[in-house]
Parts: structure tokens; C-alpha cells; sequence
């Protein structure tokens, strides 16, 4: 559904986008994360035709991005959630979402139907009359994502769709979302916070003005270092340390009576491990497996960037 | 380019200015006063004591005050077309507008159309009132009803439409540089000072202003400047500009 090849954005002298390759699949939510600056606004703002690419390709069903015939069309198929919301502050919920409806030629008909629909999914419809000006931040930004799915979009774009907001207005937008992948449309999702992209995204793009990584968020967890095995003991000794060292396995660390492990494979590696310890007089108390987790992966990729 | 797209543009933003007093006012304040005030320092010129303004001065004076509609239409249209444009831009609205399917020149129209029409009918119908109430106070002296005229006409339907058009032209240019609606809107009113100083030519008679020649002359120019500030002003309202280089 949305595909780039070698995507990218100079300003002047400043690459805030450099060939960025990813490709999202029809119905996937995709997150794009990284930290501020890394070029997720401007990747965003290419691909609903806001600017343009200095290089590359993209697509959007078809459709070329930059192509001024197809930039329309590309525009009438995507709804998109600003970073910053951008509502008319003087006019009603109801009059703020009727005339972008009139923009994307919606009939008075489908206009009336798709705003009682949206404002009642996201609580807003006893608001309809109400200015948009006196709309908390979470109204708001529920405010702005139906002006976005006014004419119905086959793909949506969201920049940063929960910031600043409270985490039950949050959790509302983040249900929401899951509702409308339920509906089969496609997600583009803006954001830097983990834990949001980790619950609903299917696909998460790692960016630092290049795509570090891409991937569903269990490979990307499994990108990082592999898992580790904690080993807790009633009693460590050098007798046991000697012994897994002689084991073809990662990082030992020793934190008192705890031996951390890095290991590739703990289902073989850890059978080792139980065993050298034990021929080595050693008695275990627990055994466990940690994985590493997306921040691990996320932070571990943004630093080598630097 | 279709008109559709920028009347739903320019209809959103009337909806909005309905809201505003200060953008009603502004518009409506300054025509009505220029369209009383002017009558009425006539009619009690007369009355001071003194024999009033010579019957062989009004021809000079009147086609000079109804010039002044002129400077109006360089000044009426900046509150509404910084209110139109930065307006957007403070309250981070363009943005969500420029991912709509309409065309950079759909959206500029539709802004023009709403900066444009509440001055032109303000000047239109305050100039009415103003005619009628010139005749009513000069008809005695000159011994006939000086207004309407083909000058007048020129002035309310050629010059006073081209200048408005370079009104809204020169804040679209402004609107790319501030992000005040009130600076925009000082900003804006610096294009009434030329019109100010022919106006004042005209009162001393340095530009007979009742000359139909000097008139189509300052239409010309006018028209001349639109087609120059418009090349501007498109250029200035592209996508890539505003979400790039407008500060």
C-alpha cells in the first residue's frame, strides 16, 4: 500500500531524510520511531504530497508521490492527523468536520452519516455544536482524527497521534486505531513512544534520518543482542565461573550469587548451562530468560546512529 | 481550477469572520463614517457663518472624496485577509487544509474571494449612502446631482476592485513573513499610504482627479501592479513554501 525506495529530503544543506526504504502492507498499522528530529514529520509530510522528495520513489497504491496528477489523487485516499491539530477554534465540532467533508466531495448524505459516526465512536457527538476552541487536548486530538477519516480514507497517517495527552484520552486514541486496523485500513503511525508502537503496531520502522531497522517489534527485539539467561544461586564460586567459561557462550555477569548470561539460544544453551554448573557442585535456585525489549533495540540503534 | 473548492474555502472563512466583532467592525466602521462624515463637512461648511465651499470648488473636492473609497480599498481588506491567512497559520490549521484535495491556487482563491468580498460590499454600499447624501447637501449650490458620475463609477467598479485585489495580493505576500495577526495587519495597511498621496494630489488639484484620463492612468498602474503582485503572491502560496519557509 505504501512503498519508498531511497527517500529523500534535503533542506539546503540539511538531510532530514536519507534514503529511507520501507514498504507497509494493506490493513498493517506501521510505526515510524525515533527521536525528535530524525526526519518522521518531513517523511510523513512527502508522502501525504505536503513537500516534496529531493530523491527517491514513493507510492501510495499506485499513485506516484511528487506526480502533481497523482498527488491529488493520493490526497483524496489518505486522511492525515497533524502533529499539531489544527482545528478552527470558532467553528463548531460539527461545522469543522462538514467543511473538510465539502473539500473531499463528500455528499451532504455521507457527510451527516460519517460525522455522527465518528463523533459518537470517539464521545464527541453530544460536542457537536460546541466551538472547537473550548475542546480540552484530548477532545481535540479526537476532534482531529475524525476531520481525518471524514471521506472515509483507505490509509491514514498520524503524527504522533497521543502525545501530550492524558493516558485514559491516550488508551481512547490507541483503541480507536486498533477499530479502524479492524476496518482494513492501513496506519501510519508517527510516534516515539515504545510502548504505544509495541501494542498495536504490526511493523515498526526505526528512524534517525535513515531507517536503522524494520520489522515486526519481536524481531526487532530479537535484533538487538539475543536474550539473556539469569542464573540465580545459592552459592557462587570460581569453580563455576570456570566451568561456563569454558562453554562457547556469550557475556558473563556476576552480581553476587546472579550470573547473567547473554546467550543466542537459551532452549540448547541453557541445558549447558544447568549442566557445567552442576558437575561444578553449584546449586540453582532459579533459572530464567529475558529478553531484550524494543526500547533495548531502539535505544541500541539510535546510539549507533550517533 | 475549480471554484467549488474555493467557495467552500472562502464560505468557511465568512462563517468564521461572523464570529469575530473586531473583523465586523473593522470592516464596517470605516465606510460608514467616511460615507457621513464627508456629507456632512459640506453641509456645515455652509452653515458657519461664512458662504461655505464655492459652487466652482465642488467639482474639484467631490470626485477627491469619493477617491478616498480608493484608499479604503488598499486599507479594508488587511484586517480580513490577515485574519484569513495568519489567522490559519496560528492556529496551525493550514497544514490539515493543504492535505485536502484541493490545488495551491483553489485554496489561494479562496482566501482571496473571502478577503475580497466583505470590503467591495462595504465600499459599494457605504458609497451608496455616501451620494446620496452628497447630492442631497450640494443639489442647492450646484444646481444638479453631481453624483452618480462616470468617474464615480470608474472609482467603485474598476479602480476600487483592482486595488482591493492588490490589498489581499500584498497580505498574502505579508502572511508569509509574520505570524501576528495584528503586525500582518499594520503590515498590511502600508499599501493605503500611495493611495493616501493621491488623494491628497487630488485635493490640491496637483491630479485632477475629475479627469477621466488621470483615472483609467491610476487604473492602469493598479491593474499593472495586481498582475505583478499576483506572479508574487502564487509564488509565495505553494505547499512546499508554506510548510518549508513560512516562519
Amino acid at each position: 500500500m505504501i512503498e519508498t525506495k531511497a527517500l529523500t529530503k534535503k533542506f539546503e544543506d540539511l538531510t532530514a531524510v536519507d534514503g529511507v526504504t520501507l514498504r507497509v502492507e494493506a490493513g498493517d498499522i506501521f510505526g515510524l520511531l525515533g527521536p525528535n528530529g530524525a526526519g518522521k514529520t518531513t517523511t510523513v509530510r512527502i508522502l501525504c504530497c505536503l513537500i516534496s522528495k529531493t530523491a527517491g520513489e514513493a507510492r501510495i497504491a499506485d499513485h506516484v508521490v511528487g506526480d502533481e496528477e497523482d498527488s491529488l489523487k493520493i490526497r483524496k485516499m489518505i486522511g492525515f492527523v497533524p502533529d499539531n491539530v489544527g482545528l478552527y477554534d470558532n467553528l463548531s465540532a460539527y461545522k469543522n468536520l462538514d467543511f473538510y467533508g465539502k473539500l473531499y466531495d463528500c455528499t451532504e448524505a455521507q457527510r451527516k452519516e460519517n460525522i455522527r459516526r465518528f463523533l459518537t465512536m470517539l464521545g464527541l457527538w453530544e460536542k457537536r455544536d460546541v466551538d472547537a476552541g473550548t475542546f480540552s487536548k484530548g477532545m481535540r486530538q479526537k476532534l482531529a482524527i475524525a476531520r481525518a477519516l471524514i471521506h472515509d480514507p483507505e490509509v491514514l497517517f498520524m503524527d504522533e497521534p497521543t502525545a501530550n495527552l492524558d493516558p485514559e484520552s491516550a488508551k481512547t486514541v490507541r483503541d480507536f486505531i486498533l477499530d479502524l486496523k479492524k476496518e482494513g485500513k492501513t496506519i501510519f503511525l508517527n510516534t516515539h513512544n515504545l510502548d504505544e508502537a509495541q501494542r498495536i503496531c504490526d511493523k515498526i520502522g526505526i528512524l534517525n534520518t535513515k531507517l536503522m531497522a524494520s520489522g515486526s517489534p519481536e524481531e526487532l527485539e530479537r535484533s538487538v543482542s539475543g536474550r539473556k539467561t539469569v542464573v540465580q544461586l545459592e552459592q557462587a564460586s570460581n569453580s563455576i565461573l570456570s566451568a561456563l567459561k569454558e562453554l562457547p557462550l556469550g557475556n558473563i555477569a556476576v552480581d553476587g550469587n546472579r550470573l547473567t548470561i547473554d546467550v543466542t539460544n537459551p532452549e540448547k544453551e541453557n541445558v549447558a548451562i544447568v549442566d557445567a554448573i552442576v558437575r561444578s557442585g553449584g546449586h540453582i535456585q532459579s533459572v530464567i530468560v529475558v529478553g531484550s525489549t524494543l526500547e533495548d533495540a531502539y535505544l541500541k540503534l539510535v546510539r549507533e546512529a550517533k | 481550477m475549480r471554484l467549488a473548492k474555493s467557495w467552500i474555502i472562502a464560505s468557511k472563512d465568512f462563517a468564521i469572520f461572523r464570529k469575530k466583532r473586531n473583523v465586523i467592525y473593522s470592516i464596517l466602521i470605516l465606510p460608514f463614517l467616511v460615507s457621513v462624515l464627508f456629507p456632512a463637512v459640506i453641509a456645515f461648511a455652509g452653515r458657519s457663518g461664512g458662504r461655505g465651499i464655492p459652487a466652482t470648488q465642488l467639482p474639484i473636492l467631490l470626485p477627491a472624496f469619493s477617491f478616498f473609497y480608493l484608499i479604503l480599498a488598499g486599507f479594508l481588506p488587511t484586517s480580513i485577509a490577515s485574519y484569513s491567512i495568519v489567522g490559519e497559520k496560528v492556529e496551525k490549521s493550514l497544514e490539515p487544509l493543504l492535505a485536502t484535495p484541493t490545488t495551491d491556487g483553489e485554496i489561494l482563491l479562496g482566501k482571496g474571494i473571502s478577503a475580497f468580498l466583505p470590503p467591495i460590499a462595504a465600499i459599494l454600499v457605504s458609497s451608496a449612502v455616501f451620494m446620496a447624501l452628497m447630492d442631497l447637501v450640494t443639489r442647492d449650490k450646484l444646481g444638479y446631482d453631481f453624483f452618480p458620475n462616470w468617474n464615480a463609477g470608474v472609482v467603485l467598479f474598476l479602480m476600487v476592485p483592482l486595488a482591493t485585489i492588490l490589498s489581499v495580493e500584498w497580505n498574502v505576500i505579508i502572511s508569509a513573513r509574520v505570524n501576528d495577526v495584528r503586525v500582518a495587519a499594520q503590515l498590511g495597511a502600508l499599501l493605503a499610504l500611495p493611495f493616501a498621496g493621491i488623494y491628497v494630489a487630488g485635493e490640491v488639484n496637483l491630479i485632477p482627479l475629475g479627469d477621466p484620463t488621470n483615472l483609467l492612468l491610476v487604473a492602469g498602474g493598479l491593474a499593472l501592479m495586481d498582475a505583478l503582485l499576483l506572479y508574487v503572491a502564487r509564488a509565495t502560496f505553494r505547499r512546499e513554501e508554506i510548510m518549508t519557509k513560512w516562519k
